[in-house]
């Protein structure tokens, strides 16, 4: 156990490095000058362009830039934003709202998309399965801004049932429909997968074995097709977290929750560089150790997988 | 989902034990065949007949598609005809089947309608061309890493997990961004940069279960060379699990494509997109819902069709599942 968790760590560090050298380069070095987008569209002084190019390391070659930032890092030092602020602050100030927002989104998929799954994989084919797979086929093609949008029509300026954006990101009890809207297609996947393979795994033989010699259909049901049908939905959900904290852009740009996907937007628009380089790394660093996470979960769920 | 209960049920489920877990080998089933053997083409397409869903989303397709090629068919309004004074978010006429004011006007005081039939082509374009470069760069990354294993493989491998960590739309969003004038080429491109990494991993799964198959040592004895049994004889055996992968991503990145245009990072003004349409209707959504949500349904329409095609070859190429 020990030295694959040491071994899986091993494997990460040349992930991370591409992944952040990659999102380097492309803030970078693509086309769009960050010093002179912050002139607006007036001439910029060349003077001033020099200076503030030389202040935040944009003469140097791009590979010694990358180096000073992952130095940086290891200090905890995430670097400065154009406008001045340490990038570490401007994060301490969005993470927690996220990570709120995220956890929200995330409880209700587990809860809601597992249960519904295993319901309708029990009942394959009856009058609520087919409800069930309807929409959540609805919700699959529907795109989240257009969800979004709709929600925030109805519920808060139709029925007034909710503020139509929220006034204090801090507030759970605001974060919730948001939360729900985040979650919707992570929620119709989840039902989807379990639903299939809760269908698999209840012609397997095992099954067949465990009803045969007399269990309680509670212990069949809540232990034996448990522990083998959530595999895949486990897999499933340890990469989703990463990605509903990435993918909070359009759910924050809408009910304006000044969490990291409305920073990391504002910060692409406006090219500030590292702005979005930091919180990208911090989304990284979550989708590593939650897929690692996983991997360990595996020995858990299913004792065939040994980890030496 | 219908259960299917069709005669072939029994048949295939005897072939599914046969071949085990993954494999579907049109070689394997052949020798399950009765009379007269079919190949898994044959068999899925037969399937397939059978299905509604298969139809259903077939007929959606044909339909946005024809609006994609020809949208003169469906309508002889301008789509950048503005009246602003006549039209400004006029509502719809829901009875005036077809006109330009069937869906009302937008602020620009142009036709929803002629705007939402000349936007398919666009978000078509994207959707397929992104899912083309993907599964050709995807399915190529994963055949090698699967092939040939070793360094090869590590090396591959290690790279789509570093392009893995960076979200579609994320990605998408970034290299986008550095772009001033964005065509549907360009966005294209920034989909299909950040979209090929799951085909990758679908490729590589198959191939690695391939490979030790008799019929490729078989071929290789005989003299083969290595892209002949790549491409002659592993590459039409796992094609089946990339076909679906492709065809549910291809609405992915249809939604995905508007939601970049929604973002403002997308396609832009004067390309008619659906994408472009909602995200300038964002602003009116409390005075005119309609200019928002009937681009919005279209866009809705076509990834359902898209889902439910790939939904509908998945359970015919998947004896499996029957």
């Amino acid at each position: 156990m020990g030295r694959f968790v040491a071994r899986r760590l091993l494997q990460m560090i040349p992930v991370f490095i591409g992944t952040t050298l990659l999102i380097f380069l492309m803030v970078y070095s693509l086309p769009g000058d960050p010093v002179k987008s912050l002139f607006g569209p007036k001439a910029a002084d060349p003077a001033t362009v020099e200076r503030l190019r030389h202040q935040y390391g944009l003469d140097k070659p791009l590979l010694e830039q990358y180096w000073n930032y992952i130095s940086g890092l290891f200090k905890g030092d995430f670097g400065q934003s154009f406008t001045g602020r340490p990038v570490a602050d401007l994060m301490a100030e969005a993470f927690p709202v996220t990570i709120r927002l995220a956890l929200l989104a995330f409880g209700f998929e587990v809860i809601v998309g597992v249960a519904l799954g295993i319901l309708t994989g029990l009942k394959r084919g009856k009058f609520l399965d087919q409800i069930v797979l309807v929409l959540t086929l609805v919700v699959i093609s529907i795109p989240v801004f257009v969800i979004g949008y709709v929600t925030q029509f109805l519920l808060g300026l139709k029925w007034k049932v909710i503020t139509p954006t929220v006034q204090d990101s801090m507030n759970i009890g605001q974060l919730m429909v948001p939360a729900i809207v985040l979650a919707a297609l992570s929620l119709a996947y989840v039902t989807r997968l379990t639903r299939t393979t809760v269908g698999e795994n209840l012609r397997a033989d095992y099954m067949r074995t465990a009803v045969a010699k007399g269990l309680p259909r509670k212990r069949v049901i809540g232990v034996h097709l448990m522990r083998n049908s959530l595999i895949p939905v486990v897999t499933f959900l340890g990469t989703d977290l990463g990605m509903l904290m990435g993918g909070a852009i359009v759910t924050e740009g809408i009910f304006n929750i000044q969490g990291v996907g409305n920073t990391l937007f504002r910060s692409i628009q406006t090219s500030e560089g590292p702005t979005v380089v930091g919180i990208v790394t911090v989304l990284v660093l979550v989708y590593l150790v939650s897929s690692l996470v996983v991997d360990l979960l595996y020995a858990v769920l299913d004792p065939r997988i040994r980890y030496a | 989902m219908p259960e299917k209960t069709s005669p072939e049920a029994g048949r295939s489920t005897v072939a599914a034990a046969v071949v085990g877990a993954a494999e579907l080998t049109e070689a394997t089933i052949k020798t399950q065949g009765q009379n007269k053997p079919r190949s898994l083409g044959q068999d899925a397409w037969r399937e397939l007949r059978g299905s509604w869903l298969f139809w259903a989303s077939g007929v959606l397709l044909v339909i946005f598609i024809v609006m994609a090629a020809f949208p003169t068919l469906f309508t002889d309004v301008d789509p950048r005809q503005a009246d602003l004074r006549g039209h400004y978010l006029a509502p719809p006429n829901w009875s005036h089947f077809f006109q330009g004011d069937w869906f009302g006007y937008n602020g620009q005081g142009q036709s929803v309608y002629a705007r939402t039939v000349h936007g398919a082509r666009a978000s078509i374009i994207v959707g397929v061309c992104v899912t083309i470069a993907v599964t050709v760069f995807g399915g190529l990354v994963g055949m090698l890493a699967g092939y040939f294993g070793g360094w090869v493989d590590g090396l591959l491998s290690r790279i789509t997990d570093i392009f893995f960590g960076i979200p579609l739309l994320l990605g998408g969003l970034t290299l986008l961004q550095a772009f001033t004038h964005r065509t549907v080429w360009t966005v294209t491109l920034g989909l299909a940069t950040f979209g090929w990494m799951q085909i990758a991993r679908v490729m590589r799964g198959a191939v690695i279960t391939q490979k030790q198959a008799d019929f490729v040592t078989a071929a290789r004895a005989l003299g083969a060379g290595t892209g002949r049994i790549l491409f002659r004889h592993i590459l039409p055996n796992v094609l089946g699990p990339v076909i679906v992968v492709a065809t549910i991503a291809l609405g992915g990145y249809i939604s995905t494509e508007a939601t970049l245009s929604y973002l403002g990072i997308g396609l832009q003004d004067p390309v008619v997109s659906w994408g472009v349409d909602i995200s300038a209707a964002q602003s009116q959504l409390r005075d005119a819902p309609h200019v928002l949500l009937v681009p919005a349904t279209f866009l809705s329409l076509t990834v359902l069709a898209f889902i439910l095609l790939g939904d509908a070859v998945r359970d015919a190429l998947d004896p499996k599942l029957r």
